[in-house]
């Protein structure tokens, strides 16, 4: 079943045409790798499916939804609800315990204190992480910052993961233990993950990749 | 991986019989490729031949499986000699897939699909040995993990040809 689906995207900045034409399908539950040279345009891509950048044209659909016609409100409320984010530096507040950040979607939901922290307690196990609950993100070496903020998307349990080069400050052992980790937990959730990534190797986490060149994606199915 | 050197190097562990052996490389060394036992006694023969290995008693009755194998002085030096001497980079697929692609430019055809369609089985082939990997033992890992560098680096090539296919498009021409 395909739960997120682009079709024709154009995204320019000025005169630079990122996308020209992108489309792709992502079903539930899958794991999906965008690769490309870099300056190809996977970050647009995934910027405009995930609902943070409007493109100048084309449709994304989410289910039954479409995201390309909603108000900046909706496709904020949807990116809490159903979306994760993962980026290349992790992105957590310095201020804020890694706890406190792994909880914060989940406070931001509204739910309490004590419940959110305990959910959040839980998923930092399963990153390998609970060791670090009472630091600040600055304490903690890179691949337990990544794995802190790959527990922060996942704590709402979202539908689909949008990872964008999530292993590209990382030495070889800690990408690999993140790309474990990470994709490990998505499949116990049921999650989808878009991985954008030009590592290889990274990909070969994925089920199927989506390669794009000159702003365009190609679908590639794989046949298992 | 030569056979006869890393039988050699099992029996550095004390004499063994053939089918010890076979057993013995199978586990170490055999994981996509078992050894036949006509492989074992043929490179037995060899090495006892060379002087290498030397027969270390027989058990009663016949058959190759009763005779018990051990290293020569002359095979353990050997077996240095081969530790010791570096293999042969070899630039074993790019000979082949570059060929492939100049035939597709000069006959017309599509070289991004020469280089999509390998691409693709070389991803396939690296999900595979990820998989492996995550149910497997540190060995496990580390003979993937060998696979999967050299299939990235053919992947590095593949990209970086595709990024250059029409500047060769246009030598091809000429
Ligand atoms: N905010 C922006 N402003 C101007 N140009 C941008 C912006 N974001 C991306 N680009 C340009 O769009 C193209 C595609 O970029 P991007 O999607 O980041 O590629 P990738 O992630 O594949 O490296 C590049 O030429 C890049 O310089
Ligand atoms: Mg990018």
């Amino acid at each position: 079943m395909s739960l997120l689906v682009a079709q024709d995207l154009h995204k320019s900045f000025g005169k630079t045409h990122a996308l020209e034409g992108a489309g792709l399908t992502i079903r539930a539950g899958e794991i999906v790798a965008v690769m490309g040279p870099s300056g190809s345009g996977k970050s647009t891509l995934l910027h405009c499916i995930a609902g943070i950048l409007p493109p100048d044209s084309g449709v994304v659909r989410y289910g039954d939804r479409e995201l390309t016609s909603m108000s900046d409100r909706e496709r904020s409320e949807l990116r809490r609800t159903d979306f994760g984010f993962v980026f290349q530096f992790g992105q957590l507040v310095p201020e804020l315990t890694c706890l406190e950040n792994v909880a914060l979607p989940l406070r931001l939901s509204g739910m309490k204190r004590r419940a959110a922290e305990r959910a959040a307690r839980d998923w930092m196990a399963k990153l390998e992480v609970d060791g670090v609950a009472d630091q600040r993100p600055g304490e903690t070496s890179g691949g337990q910052g990544q794995r802190v903020a790959i527990a922060r998307a996942l704590v709402t349990e979202p539908k689909v993961v949008f990872a964008d080069e999530p292993t590209g400050a990382l030495d070889s052992l800690n990408g690999e233990r993140v790309m474990h980790l990470l994709t490990s937990a998505a499949r116990e959730t049921g999650a989808a993950v878009v991985l954008v990534t030009h590592e290889a190797r990274v990909a070969a986490y994925s089920d199927r990749e989506v390669v794009v060149r000159d702003g365009k994606a190609r679908d590639v199915e794989f046949v298992r | 991986m030569a056979i006869g050197h890393a039988l050699l190097g099992l029996l550095e562990g004390g004499p063994r019989h053939g089918y010890d052996l076979k057993r013995a490389y199978d586990e170490r060394f055999g994981q996509h490729r078992p050894l036949a036992y006509g492989q074992v006694y043929s490179t037995l023969s060899r090495l006892l031949k060379n002087g290498l290995v030397a027969e270390a008693g027989v058990e009663a009755g016949d058959g190759p499986e009763r005779r018990r194998y051990a290293i020569t002085d002359a095979g353990v030096t050997d077996v240095e000699r081969w530790l010791g001497t570096p293999e042969k980079p070899e630039p074993y697929l790019q000979n082949t897939l570059y060929s492939k692609v100049v035939l597709a430019l000069l006959s017309g055809r599509s070289a991004t699909d020469v280089l999509d369609v390998q691409r693709s089985a070389h991803l396939g082939t690296m999900r595979e040995l990820t998989r492996r990997k995550a149910d497997g033992d540190l060995a496990d890992q580390l003979i993937c993990d060998f696979a999967l560098f050299h299939l990235e680096a053919d992947l590095r090539w593949l990209e970086l040809t595709a990024a250059r296919l029409d500047k060769l498009a246009a030598e091809v021409g000429k």
